[in-house]
């Protein structure tokens, strides 16, 4: 199996581990991932909110790009998939934006595009494949998944239920965790507030921690670079400001796919987290701490 | 060459000031035919109407157009007034100056004046083609058949019975009294439901004037009004009703629990059941589908303990057929699915986020609580309880468009209770408007709020469970800023919806359903009980949501118009109904198909032409009771054979002429 992978920015840079554990566990699993040659901003950050024309374009052209590839398109981080199917939705519903994009990015559109997925939804397609690779249950350990606000809205490009999704709860299922029921799985972390109003996203992120760990969670696991970085990067800035003790793991689900398929922990980049993952590692594998950065 | 008369109508300024009438009546003057041309402020008044009998006296007018209003307001009127002047009333012709030209073009006049006039030409040049056309009568079967046996249906076979007709009231549950004994008390002066609905059921099934059907569905309606052929299909009970005693040892003894529909699966009820205590016919039914005889072919304890011999597994279906002059539909409603659209309240996974009617079950006495209100999920009496408004109405994503009418009050009623049954608790209530229009509404809703009911305007955007607390979560619109509050207990206020079966019992019947599969009345102001099909009327929710006191007010108006319908010894036809030429008729009957009324037949007629033995051919005939004159089959009509009477090809032809001139 092959995918044209576009990593996008945060995978290159805060959520290398992300990237690290996603060829890992591709890997594993016999997918193949190609990064798209020259690929470009997906537009989600400053674009999105100033610019729909841009907005469009700039995914429509990493599309244009996957589609000479003849590859169907990976895509890890929740705004770039939203980005990339949103464009899609919006030039085939609009032919007037069709024709000024085809000029912007000198490629042209086609009717029947490149098929883009999350890569949760790509790997929760794989259940069979990981049930017989699995060398390593994790026993037990009691995860809260969290989806985060972008992943599956709108409904329109959404692959899972918006309100209650289950595609990530049934993958670590698989792994031999215990994905607890807990009323956040969808709510926002703050992302976009992150650098202009961060009294907002602290407030946000202390929710989500205390409602998992209330819930008994014994890590949350993420499927986005933009919850990752507030919920793990931020959990000191929301004990200082709130007075809290919080030192709850965060993990991309795949750094838990890789772990339940016998990665080492340094192989997923579980040594670069703010908050220490040990417990979780110690859990599913008590004879081997892995170093620290 | 016909003799056309135009009388042009001012309708005070409605036509009058916006169009020019006396202007208008000078050019009609000058149209082909026409010999009299008048205009006048009120042509519908009395002294109108005679202007418009001694000029067709006066001039010799043999047609005569009316330009005013909608001919659904006064065509019949001028029809009268033609015939009170000798001539057939179908040799009128209107146009219609109001409706379709001053009121809606009143900013332009100069346009709307060149628009009357076409209209105006367009009126001539049909009357000028007119027909003469006659009624003929129809016998009327002095009987009457009432589809649902909730509050309206039993309030019809009431007052229908009561004036003396006889009627057949038939019900698809094992009980009539539909939604109406489920509740607890009514707003607004919270008088027991049942306490005012079973002493009607009771009225209902001892009345000598009403055949009642239980546990029975219509399987097929034929014929048209005044002359109805209907057939009932009675679903076995498997319980011989006039042996039984209802005494309940059969119930008692079955050992088979399952969640009854009744108390909305809040409570259990045996395989063999009566619905309610107060069930009427106060006997009891075996739901074959969860009763271990028929399941495992084991038990058959309720054989074994009845003291008649009543019970008989070998029991099966049977039909019965009725004749009948009138319908009436009375199917009421059923509330929208929440847990299939709303997924931001939990899809139905919390057991303690019900809805409202789960809620009446729960406060009434005779509920699966005794009248406690307690959480289904621990049976502990909530302290917080919050309600949700318009859940699946005025929500077009994902429910409904319209408003359900009955949640603000109920949801009133529902704080209310809470407020007065459990000492410190707190009600919460999220809405969008509150909408109290009835009488003593209002009142009872400032009730409530004096209570201490907290009103919060703004939608819940999330229910979840968090430890045994549900969070609400919501924006409060007025303050501007969102809420959460902690709460026991989540009442949701859905949306009335038409009963399951509906779109079918409206294709049986022959009538049309809305945009949101309410039957349509004929005119949502002016006839709001009858249908568009002859003889078939409308009571209750199932013409669209409506509260008690608004379902028994519709309920007694479509009595009283099958009343009226029944007290004829004969009605007369629709003249404009469609005829078919047989001899251009191809028999292909492709018309059968396009009728929704059933009005078409295949028939065999002996055909005779010079020099040819005669021969039998098939034809499409036109049943002139069940023909509603839509047309639909004279589109059909690949030979131009089917023509509507009064609305012939050639008419039409005419008026698109005149218009396009």
């Amino acid at each position: 199996m092959k995918f044209a992978y576009y990593p996008g920015c945060s995978l290159h840079a805060t959520a290398r581990e992300y990237d690290l554990s996603t060829r890992a566990v591709c890997d594993r699993l016999g997918i193949e991932l190609k990064e798209l040659p020259d690929w470009n901003c997906c537009g989600a950050t400053s674009a999105h909110s100033t610019n729909h024309f841009l907005s469009t374009a700039l995914p429509a052209r990493n599309l244009a790009i996957a589609d000479e590839m003849g590859l169907e398109v990976a895509v890890p981080c929740a705004a770039c998939y939203q980005r990339l199917r949103m464009a899609q939705n919006d030039l085939a519903r609009d032919p007037v934006l069709r024709e000024k994009m085809e000029a912007v990015t000198g490629r042209p559109y086609k009717e029947e595009g490149v098929r883009v997925k999350s890569l949760l939804e790509l790997l929760a397609g794989q259940g069979e494949a990981l049930k017989s690779r699995v060398v390593r249950p994790l026993d037990g350990l009691k995860v809260a998944c969290y989806y985060g606000c972008l992943l599956l809205r709108p409904p329109a490009v959404s692959f899972d239920d918006p309100e209650h999704p289950s595609s990530m709860d049934g993958l670590l299922e698989i792994c031999g965790a215990e994905p607890i029921d807990w009323g956040y799985k969808t709510e926002c972390c703050g992302a976009s507030l992150s650098l202009t109003d961060e009294d907002v996203v602290l407030k946000l992120t202390r929710d989500i921690l205390a409602v998992a760990l209330g819930a008994g969670a014994e890590c949350l696991v993420v499927a986005c670079p933009l919850c990752h970085s507030n919920l793990d990067g931020r959990q000191g800035h929301v004990n200082k400001k709130f007075g809290t003790g919080f030192q709850l793991p965060v993990l991309y689900f795949t750094q838990v796919l890789g772990l339940a398929m016998g990665a080492r922990p340094e192989e997923l980049g579980m040594n670069i987290h703010f908050v220490s993952t040990d417990k979780v590692f110690k859990k599913c594998c008590p004879e081997n701490t892995p170093r620290k950065r | 060459m016909p003799r056309i008369g135009v009388f042009v109508c001012w309708c005070g300024s409605n036509i009058g000031g916006v169009l020019d009438c006396p202007k208008l009546a000078e050019e009609a003057a000058k149209m082909p035919g026409v010999v009299y041309a008048a205009d006048y402020k009120y042509m519908c008044s009395e002294p109108g109407q005679n202007l418009i009998i001694d000029a067709v006296r006066t001039h010799g007018l043999d047609r005569v157009v009316v330009a005013s209003c909608s001919p659904r307001l006064h065509e019949e009127t001028f029809r009268k007034a033609l015939a009170r002047a000798g001539l057939n009333p179908f040799l009128c012709e209107m146009a219609n100056l109001r409706e379709h030209c001053s009121w809606v073009h009143a900013a332009e006049p100069e346009k709307a004046q060149a628009k009357a006039l076409d209209l105006l030409r367009r009126a001539v040049a049909k009357a000028a083609l007119l027909q003469p056309l006659t009624v003929s009568p129809l016998p009327v079967t002095k009987r009457c058949l009432v589809i649902g046996g909730g509050i309206a249906g039993i309030q019809v076979a009431l007052d229908v019975a009561d004036a003396g007709q006889e009627v057949v009231l038939v019900e698809r549950e094992p009980t009539i009294g539909g939604n109406m004994t489920r509740l607890d008390k009514t707003f607004p002066t919270l008088d027991c439901s049942a306490c005012i609905s079973t002493p009607k059921m009771a009225a209902a099934a001892s009345h000598p004037n009403i055949k009642l059907y239980t546990y029975a569905e219509v399987a097929s309606v034929t014929g048209y009004i005044g002359n109805f052929k209907v057939t009932i299909r009675q679903k076995p009970r498997y319980v011989d009703h006039d042996k039984c005693t209802g005494c309940g040892t059969c119930w008692e003894k079955c050992p088979k629990k399952v969640a009854s529909e009744y108390n909305l699966g809040l409570g259990q009820r045996k395989a063999i059941y009566i619905a309610f205590p107060q069930a009427v016919p106060n006997k009891p039914v075996i739901d074959a589908a969860n009763c271990m005889r028929f399941q495992t072919g084991r038990c058959g304890i309720c054989a074994k303990v009845c003291p008649t011999g009543a019970v008989n597994y070998e029991e099966r279906e049977s039909t019965f057929t009725e004749d009948v002059g009138a319908i009436v539909l009375a199917t009421g409603y059923k509330l929208f699915d929440w847990e299939r659209a709303y997924g931001e309240y939990g899809y139905g996974k919390y057991p303690d986020v019900i809805t409202g009617l789960q809620f009446e079950r729960l406060v009434n006495a005779a509920g699966p609580t005794g009248g406690k209100i307690l959480r289904p999920s621990d049976q502990r009496e909530p302290k917080s309880v919050v309600f949700v408004k318009c859940v699946g109405s005025r929500d077009a994503a994902k429910g409904r468009e319209y408003c359900s009418r009955v949640c603000c009050m109920y949801t009133a009623k529902h704080a209310h209770q809470v407020l007065e049954k459990i000492p410190g608790s707190q009600a919460y209530i999220f809405y969008m408007d509150v909408r109290t229009a009835g009488k003593g509404y209002e009142e009872f809703y400032q009730r409530t709020l004096n209570d201490g009911a907290v009103y919060i305007r703004g939608r819940v955007s999330k229910i979840f469970q968090n430890g045994d607390k549900l969070i609400v979560r919501g924006a409060d619109t007025l303050l501007g800023r969102p809420v959460e509050i902690e709460a026991d207990m989540v009442v949701l206020a859905t949306a009335m919806e038409p009963a399951a079966g509906a779109a079918d019992l409206a294709r049986l019947v022959g009538v049309t359903g809305d945009k949101d599969g309410f039957f349509q009345e004929a005119h949502p102001k002016l006839r709001p009980v009858e249908t568009h099909t002859g003889g078939v009327f409308l009571a209750g929710a199932c013409q669209g949501p409506k509260d008690i006191p608004d379902t028994v007010a519709q309920a007694g108006g479509a009595a009283s118009k099958v009343i009226g319908l029944l007290s004829r010894s004969e009605l007369e036809t629709n003249p404009m109904i469609a005829s078919v030429n047989e001899v251009l008729c191809s028999g292909c009957l492709l018309c059968l198909p396009a009728c929704p009324y059933k009005a078409l037949e295949a028939k065999t007629i002996t055909e005779r032409q010079p020099g040819h033995p005669p021969r039998e051919r098939v034809v499409a005939g036109v049943n002139s009771g069940l023909c509603q004159g839509c047309g639909a089959c004279n589109v059909a009509c690949r030979s131009g054979a089917i023509e509507v009477k009064g609305y012939t090809n050639q008419q039409l032809l005419a008026e698109v002429d005149a218009i396009c001139q």
